[in-house]
């Protein structure tokens, strides 16, 4: 395989779905037209993935210079012809903007920088070779043990050590064996998954490719959201591209291990991210959890020992396995090592996909790298962990994030999800709007999910519109508690979050729902009283 | 209720159908390609029918009762047939704080059509999803497939006016 000679100049537009929706497509079609007119045959227009600051699409990027130019219109292209123009061997870098300056790139190091359509580009960005290292050099033990030693934990929101997970599955009785890589990401408010799926979907996969062989999988799967069709679509053809260029299939890179691998669609089930109704929705049934144990390590898709990691889990081997455990592991914080992918959106000027060190403060990722509140509002919460997570109050703004922190005040990291809320929202109703979901995807298998989470809404409502009591109020904290306590699964479990951090920290304005029967943040729709006749 | 069956249900001779079997065999006709066989035929009819069931359930030896189960259980299919146009509004987190509420009742009052439900003249079918992870444009709201950010009031009912 031979890659043309390198550019003198390129321009990457950014072909993520914030961007395609802002017409990245006719930018890239407009800027190869006056490229072309312009006659500059040593300059390459590359649709590429990610360039991360959502908010401003669409985005178009030129890599020799580190230039980034935002909000780029198609009949306004000649400022980035121009800046193409000028480029030459000794052009300066321009320093990264405020955006990127906090961040540190580890699982999205090719978003933005490689075609996702292309394995050559991945290949020739030194795609694949973390797999063929593994399966040239090192045994399924010495990976598992360079994961256990890097102190990778999962990414899908429980924080579990990966290479814990690995070791139990490649120690579990039973063939065959699969591996499965969980892509249904469901949390409202979270596109990290989608991001890294779309813009280097070969990265999960040469993961997913390292983890068979460390457990001792000869089959995988991808469980993929129904609704990202982008996605499913970039990784159908990255699997087939792949299994052509030898890295999947039979003799995977010319050695005895031999792994296929399938996409299964996700229905819109938000259940599903458990893993044992995950492995039921693989099997072709209706997604309800069973209790566990056995664990899906033990005995999971069709009884047989599973391994489940979640995309950005994964998308994090292929690094370790090429630089070391010992890198990994000299980023981050004594219990959360390597980066979390963010994705920042809210009432913050710049929202977009953020990947930070674990450790790094809330400021700094709200105010540093968001840009801070749009003028004349004000910081309320910062929602973290989706519909089982919490709300984060002004008070820990200095506190490092990481899972041990969050878990602390009552939230969690959750898979990325961070939505910055200003005064116009209200804590009630945010409660009730994750109440809302919650009842609403409950698989509706054990009593205290299905009623309860009915029943808390219920009560949420009535608050939110003025028509509760105080004992409204105690009935809600104790049948949350209930809730927690005896639902089968981690969607039942965790559903009463929200609520239980809401009160926490803003129990004042469940009072003043109540008592005044006034929403502090004006976002409640509170009916003036009736007068009694 | 504003539902209207205004396409007619797929007939069984369709060629449509050789999409489907090929995935079903594919699969192997197997019990476990229940949800693969559902999403290809919702691609390929745009909804699922009551002889699309049956035929499914036939070919991959699950009982009906199975494979209606698994179908009402996901979001994602649809037992009722499409309007001419859709409109799916989002309601994830960030689009729920930014007004995806007041967009759903703008169409509701305008068009008297809520979220499953399409409109009298079978022109518009209104949908919301979870999150359709285009956060930074909230609130966002997809119009015959395109993604449209920022969504206000007017411009949205401007757009399914015009369609």
């Amino acid at each position: 395989m031979t890659l043309p000679p390198a550019p003198r100049a390129s321009a990457y537009v950014c072909q993520a779905v914030s961007c395609l929706s802002a017409g990245a497509q006719e930018i890239s079609q407009g800027l190869k037209a006056q490229v072309a007119a312009a006659g500059l045959a040593d300059v390459a227009v590359k649709r590429v993935g990610c360039l991360r600051l959502c908010a401003a699409g669409p985005l178009v990027q030129i890599p020799q210079t580190g230039q980034l130019f935002e909000r780029v219109e198609p009949n306004r292209l000649e400022d980035v012809v121009a800046a193409l123009e000028r480029v030459d061997g000794d052009s300066a870098s321009s320093p990264p903007a405020p955006f990127f300056g906090r961040q540190l790139q580890i699982v999205t190091e090719n978003c933005g920088r490689i075609d996702p359509e292309s394995i050559e580009d991945y290949v020739a960005h030194g795609g694949y070779s973390a797999l063929r290292k593994a399966l040239t050099t090192m045994s399924p033990a010495q990976v598992r043990d360079e994961i256990v030693r890097s102190g990778l934990r999962g990414r899908g929101g429980a924080g579990y050590p990966t290479g814990l997970k690995w070791n139990t599955v490649a120690k579990a009785a039973g063939s065959p064996r699969y591996a499965i890589c969980n892509a249904d990401e469901g949390d409202p408010g979270a596109f990290m998954d989608r991001t890294v799926l779309e813009s280097d979907p070969h990265r999960v996969i040469e993961g997913l490719a390292i983890a068979a062989y460390a457990v001792g999988a000869s089959e995988a799967y991808v469980y993929c959201r129904g609704e990202y069709p982008l996605v499913i679509r970039r990784v159908r053809k990255a699997i087939a591209d792949a299994e052509r260029a030898g890295y999947l299939g039979h003799a995977v890179a010319e050695t005895q291990f031999s792994l296929s691998m399938h996409v299964r669609l996700g229905a819109g089930a938000y259940v599903c991210g458990e893993e044992t109704a995950l492995i039921a929705s693989i099997e072709g049934r209706r997604g309800t959890p069973v209790p566990r144990p056995p664990y899906p390590a033990v005995s999971g898709l069709w009884d047989r020992p599973t391994l489940i990691n979640n995309v950005e889990t994964l998308a994090n081997v292929a690094p370790i396995i090429e630089r070391g455990a010992d890198w990994f592991a000299s980023i981050g914080t004594a219990g959360s090592k390597g980066t979390k992918v963010f994705a920042l959106a809210g009432h913050v000027r710049r929202t977009g996909l953020v990947e930070v060190p674990m450790g790094i403060t809330l400021r700094e990722i709200v105010f540093d790298i968001g840009g801070g509140m749009p003028e004349g509002r004000q910081f309320k919460a910062v929602q973290t962990g989706g519909p089982s997570g919490g709300c984060i109050p002004a008070q820990f703004l200095d506190m490092p994030v990481d899972y041990e922190s969050l878990l602390e005040i009552g939230t969690y990291i959750g898979s990325g999800g961070m939505i910055v809320m200003d005064d116009s929202s209200c804590m009630v109703d945010v409660a009730r709007y994750f109440m809302d979901f919650c009842r609403d995807e409950s698989c509706g298998k054990c009593v205290p999910c299905r009623v309860g989470t009915t029943q808390l809404y219920m009560l949420l409502d009535g608050i939110s519109r003025g028509l509760a009591s105080l004992a409204d109020l105690q009935q809600l904290e104790k049948l949350a508690g209930m809730v927690q306590r005896t639902s089968l699964c981690g969607l039942g479990q965790g559903a009463p979050n929200p609520i239980c951090s809401t009160l926490r920290y803003f129990r004042d304005e469940y009072l003043s729902h109540i008592e005044q029967r006034t929403c502090p943040a004006g976002a409640c729709p509170i009916a003036p009283q009736a007068v009694p006749a | 209720m504003a539902r209207q069956n205004h396409t007619s249900a797929a007939p069984t001779t369709d060629a449509r159908w050789e999409l489907v079997d090929a995935r079903m065999r594919q699969l192997g006709n197997r019990p476990d390609a229940l949800i693969e066989a559902l999403h290809t035929v919702q691609e390929t009819f745009g909804y699922i029918d009551r002889r699309a069931l049956e035929r499914i359930s036939q070919t991959l030896s699950v009982p009906p009762s199975t494979a209606f189960g698994v179908a009402t259980f996901y979001h994602y299919f649809n037992l009722l047939p499409k309007g001419e146009h859709t409109a799916v509004v989002c309601t994830g987190t960030a689009c729920y704080i930014d007004g995806a509420a007041e967009l759903l009742a703008a169409l509701e009052t305008e068009l008297g059509v809520g979220p499953k439900q399409t409109t009298e003249d079978g022109r518009l079918t209104v949908f919301t999803a979870r999150c359709i992870g285009a956060c930074s444009l909230a609130p966002a709201v997809i119009v015959d497939g395109r993604v449209h950010g920022r969504e206000r009031v007017p411009d949205l009912l401007e757009r399914v006016r015009a369609l």
